[in-house]
């Protein structure tokens, strides 16, 4: 029920994380999305990976675009900064905040009409360039806003509520993230947080561009029989090809896993990423492979979940530029303007 | 037959073909006048192409120190066989034909009422050279020789610029001297020098520097503090951000790591170039881009965004001709009423309009310093002819106690000290709020930006009075914007007139000239040279002051003009347009025509104004 706010008070038990807040400290405003909407869960999702991860709050950029997911960031992180930019068009103005300022950590949440019509152009340079964030795309295969429209990521013969059939070829996101150059690509579905919540906590220790498409199924207008994006079809065709451990190297002793199923990510705060491999034949750390196999399961009919391609090694825009360690917006006159003698000798070539 | 005879105040035109090496040349040419202490002002007329099509430099050389395009050709050096016959009409009569004799040409091909002057240049070349790359680029070295000794220009300060630009390269230096000397051999041998067309060394230089607005522009946002640059390559805009890129590589590296102090990208599309330097005004980054009239048109959802939301960033507008792909290689100034009110719902933006290479670096460093200050979009609406061409300036200046405004923006001091944080309210009574950068306190000063309506606080709301406070405040601010923008500047008649002028950009050196026309031929007209939209008080004053106002510019709709309707509520019936816009700069005898005809007092503008 939306419109009863959660009272403000904390529980004096309430559990704090390394940095002192609790899980309540990360809520941000009562949703207005539909009561059971998929969105909601993995907003969820989202405070569970940031406080697990000891972020402060006020150290995290939350950015969308427009439509049902890009209402979110208002519903998470209250303390952190947010913007809600324009239909199709976060990654770019996230880009240009990451340009700004390398320190914070950048949430992108985005939807499947926001990323794959509109903003496909953006998305895929987003990608392209290796910009430092976690992008979510919200994914119904819906427009809801507007009242149950196909979005560019249905499913060819699936149906509307209405009834009516989609007759266009879906856009892959998922596909076209590996293909472009995303370092790090999952994809989720809201109703498994277990399996939501160490995706989102890999992409956010990533240092590169890190691409989580999660299955939102939208209950007002896409959750009928027919339609591929309703919590039934996906619960039935869910194919999870890897699952991620989180392991504190400081505190646990590591158990020699078996070989060849699992694979260890050294994390950026020195933590350690497992990699359960789930499929024998999918390597996740092998961009064409993890393609392949993602081809093959989507012909069967599966929707492969999980974390499917992961580069360990992979750097970001910032790398790139060679831009300096500093955040750029903190940089002053005595950094930035070479001054009245140096204009001396350009006037002076000038003549 | 008559001869043109004339020092220091001439016109010469050179018809090239694109991509064979004649723009250094050219430019040596120029170069070489300047440091003879005369001024010059050359234009590069060159059409959307790589290689292979017509190109010309025209250069104005007055010892007086009128920078306008003069109009009208008193020498064509005609390299291009392929505009032979345009080149050919449009010198003068008593003019100057140079070519290249090495084909013979029928007597059909010239005119008997100018003097032609013939060089085989290609046989000359072909003989002295083996290397067909040096045959073509020590080809624009002769004829460089060559025109030395017609005009008289000095060799030895020739020798001079090539010995800068070869420095350490002593082969290349040593093979065009000599390429320079066999020129003027056969000049000396074989033909009749000087014709009547002389350059002669004055003192009318000064300090000035020669240099092109779109680097000015680039340097403007090096000063100025810009850390973000995310563009999209467009004519004639694109050497703004690659100057910048230059400019940094020079003085933006860290001494010790050498990693940079800036980050550019080079964006898919337009969109994108402005969707970056949103997300870095918002997170407190000095950010610009640079683009024309075609990307300001694609920028204008994020332009209006940056307007509501309130977030600094800057355009520097080269403009061109439009509409839609127009003249992309021509000047005007077509996209005022584009850029004054880009996007959808009441919008309005802050535009400043240099004149030169001088004030697109000062307005550029001062752009940054306003949309901090104003927290919204400004626009620097420079063109192609200021942008494209050397130009002579004011030597840029910087005054060292100069800090940036950054405007107001809160601190976790401050936030800490009990600021009464309202992203959108107006405490100071200027119509600007406060600000917070993300990441700056842990409890305090976070919210959400968005595009839709909101209360003073940043939350959401579609309450009617929440609306009205937020954009009337915005109202508020602009003429805040009006009070600090750089401020108009007046240049009297002397006496009392019922004339006056409003002009801006580009048109000034026109105008400089036109006014002294008109004033030698009795025709006093006060001048009021625009520098920024809002207008401050003093526009309206200007306006009021007189019976009649002429409003020069060089679109097809009279925009500024409208704009001065619009704003000031000025009775249209007293602003007179005066429009140029074929895409050629505006010339002084456009301008003094124009008025003349206008006040019944024709005045005499020497010779026929020649448009192509």
């Amino acid at each position: 029920m939306t419109y009863i706010a959660k009272p403000r008070l904390h529980h004096p038990t309430l559990q704090r994380n390394a940095v002192g807040y609790t899980r309540r400290d990360y809520e941000g405003k009562i949703s207005t999305l539909c009561a059971g909407c998929g969105h909601d869960s993995i907003s969820a999702a989202i405070i569970q990976a940031v406080w697990e991860l000891d972020v402060q709050p006020h150290r995290v950029a939350k950015l969308s675009g427009i439509g049902c997911s890009s209402k979110t960031p208002d519903y998470f992180l209250g303390a952190s900064h947010g913007f809600n930019t324009v239909h199709g068009r976060m990654p770019s103005v996230l880009t240009g905040a990451n340009l700004a300022n390398r320190e914070l950590l950048y949430l992108g949440i985005s939807g499947d009409g926001d990323s794959a019509s509109i903003g496909l152009g953006q998305f895929a340079h987003a990608m392209r360039r290796g910009v430092r964030m976690v992008y979510i795309v919200e994914n119904n295969g819906v427009y809801g806003l507007t009242k149950g429209q196909f979005s560019a990521t249905a499913d060819r013969g699936s149906r509307s509520k209405k009834g009516a059939v989609n007759n266009d070829s879906p856009v892959d996101l998922v596909g076209m993230a590996m293909q472009l150059g995303a370092t790090y690509v999952g994809r989720g579905f809201s109703g498994d947080k277990a399996q939501l919540v160490p995706l989102i906590k890999g992409a956010i220790n990533h240092g590169g561009a890190a691409f989580i498409d999660v299955i939102s199924p939208c209950v007002a207008f896409n959750n009928h029989e027919g339609s591929t994006r309703s919590y039934d079809h996906v619960r039935a065709h869910n194919e999870a090809v890897s699952r991620i451990d989180f392991i504190d190297l400081a505190r646990e002793v590591i158990a020699e896993p078996a070989p060849g199923e699992v694979i260890e990510l050294p994390q950026a705060d020195g933590s350690m990423m497992r990699l359960r491999k789930l499929h024998a034949d999918h390597d996740p750390t092998d961009r064409r492979a993890a393609m392949n196999h993602m081809q093959a399961m989507a012909a069967e009919g599966e929707i492969a979940t999980g974390l499917l391609y992961v580069d360990p090694d992979a750097s970001d825009l910032h790398a790139a530029l060679e831009t300096i360690d500093a955040p750029l917006n903190t940089l002053d006159e005595s950094l930035l303007c070479p001054g009245a003698s140096a204009l001396d000798r350009i006037n002076a070539a000038l003549r | 037959m008559k001869r043109i005879e004339a020092v220091n105040d001439f016109v010469i035109k050179f018809a090239n073909v694109n991509g064979s090496g004649s723009a250094s040349a050219n430019e040596l040419f120029a170069k070489a006048i300047l440091r003879m202490g005369v001024p010059v002002s050359p234009r590069n007329i060159f059409p959307s192409n790589i290689q292979g099509l017509p190109t010309w430099y025209e250069v104005r050389v007055c010892e007086r120190g009128w920078l306008g395009r003069r109009g009208g050709i008193d020498m064509m050096v005609a390299m291009n066989p392929q505009t032979w016959a345009q080149d050919v009409a449009e010198i003068e009569p008593g003019g100057y034909l140079f070519y290249d004799s090495t084909r013979p040409l029928p007597e059909s091909a010239f005119r008997q009422d100018i003097h032609v002057i013939g060089m085989p240049v290609t046989e000359i070349c072909n003989a002295a050279y083996e290397d067909p790359r040096q045959r073509t680029l020590f080809k624009n070295i002769m004829v460089l020789g060559a025109l030395s000794v017609l005009l008289e220009v000095d060799p030895a300060v020739i020798e001079k610029l090539f010995s800068e630009q070869y420095k350490g390269k002593e082969r290349l230096l040593e093979s065009n001297v000599r390429a320079l000397h066999a020129g003027r051999s056969f000049v000396s041998e074989h033909l009749d020098a000087p014709i009547g067309l002389r350059v002669r060394r004055a003192d009318a230089v000064g300090d000035r520097i020669f240099m092109e607005g779109n680097a000015a522009a680039a340097l403007g946002c090096v000063y100025g503090g810009a850390t973000v640059c995310a563009w999209y390559p467009i004519t004639p805009s694109s050497s703004v951000a690659e100057a910048f890129q230059s400019y940094c590589k020079k003085f933006r590296h860290d001494p010790e790591t050498g990693k940079a102090r800036y980050a550019i990208v080079q964006a898919e599309d337009e969109i994108a170039s402005v969707g970056i330097i949103t997300g870095a005004g918002w997170n407190g980054a000095r950010s610009f881009t640079a683009t024309s009239g075609p990307g300001v048109s694609l920028m204008t959802e994020f332009i209006g965004l940056a307007y509501f939301a309130e977030i600094p960033f800057v355009i520097i507008d080269v403009q061109r001709g439009g509409p839609s792909t127009g003249m992309p290689t021509r000047t005007q100034q077509a996209d005022l009423l584009s850029s004054a009110y880009a996007s959808h719902g009441d919008t309005k933006h802050v535009m400043l309009l240099p004149q030169d290479p001088t004030e697109c670096f000062e307005h550029a460093a001062v752009a940054l310093d306003l949309a901090e200050r104003l927290q919204t979009p400004v626009f620097v609406m420079t063109d192609l002819d200021i942008g494209m061409n050397q130009r002579l300036c004011a030597p840029l200046q910087w005054d060292e106690s100069r800090g940036f405004d950054r405007g107001k923006v809160l601190s976790a001091e401050q936030l800490d000290a009990g600021f009464d944080f309202g992203r959108y309210k107006d405490v100071d009574g200027d119509g600007i709020p406060w600000r917070t950068l993300p990441g700056t306190h842990p409890t305090k000063g976070s919210y959400f930006t968005r595009g839709t309506t909101r209360d003073a606080y940043a939350r959401y709301s579609e309450a009617g009075h929440d609306y009205l406070y937020n954009v009337q405040r915005l109202l508020q601010k602009f003429d805040t914007a009006a009070n600090i923008v750089p401020a108009p500047i007046v240049k009297s008649a002397g006496k009392r007139t019922r004339f006056g002028v409003i002009y801006f950009g580009s048109t000034s050196p026109a105008m400089d000239e036109a006014l002294e026309a008109l004033s030698d031929a009795g025709v006093l007209v006060d001048a009021m040279r625009l520098r920024a939209f809002p207008f401050p008080k003093s526009v309206l004053e200007f306006i009021a002051a007189h019976e009649q106002v002429f409003v020069v510019e060089q679109n097809r709709d009279a925009q500024m003009r409208t704009l001065l309707v619009n704003e000031l509520e000025i009775d249209p019936a007293r602003l007179v347009p005066i429009l140029h816009y074929d895409g050629t700069p505006i010339t002084a005898r456009y301008i003094t025509r124009a008025i003349g005809e206008h006040v019944g007092a024709p005045v005499d503008a020497h010779e026929k104004e020649i448009v192509k």
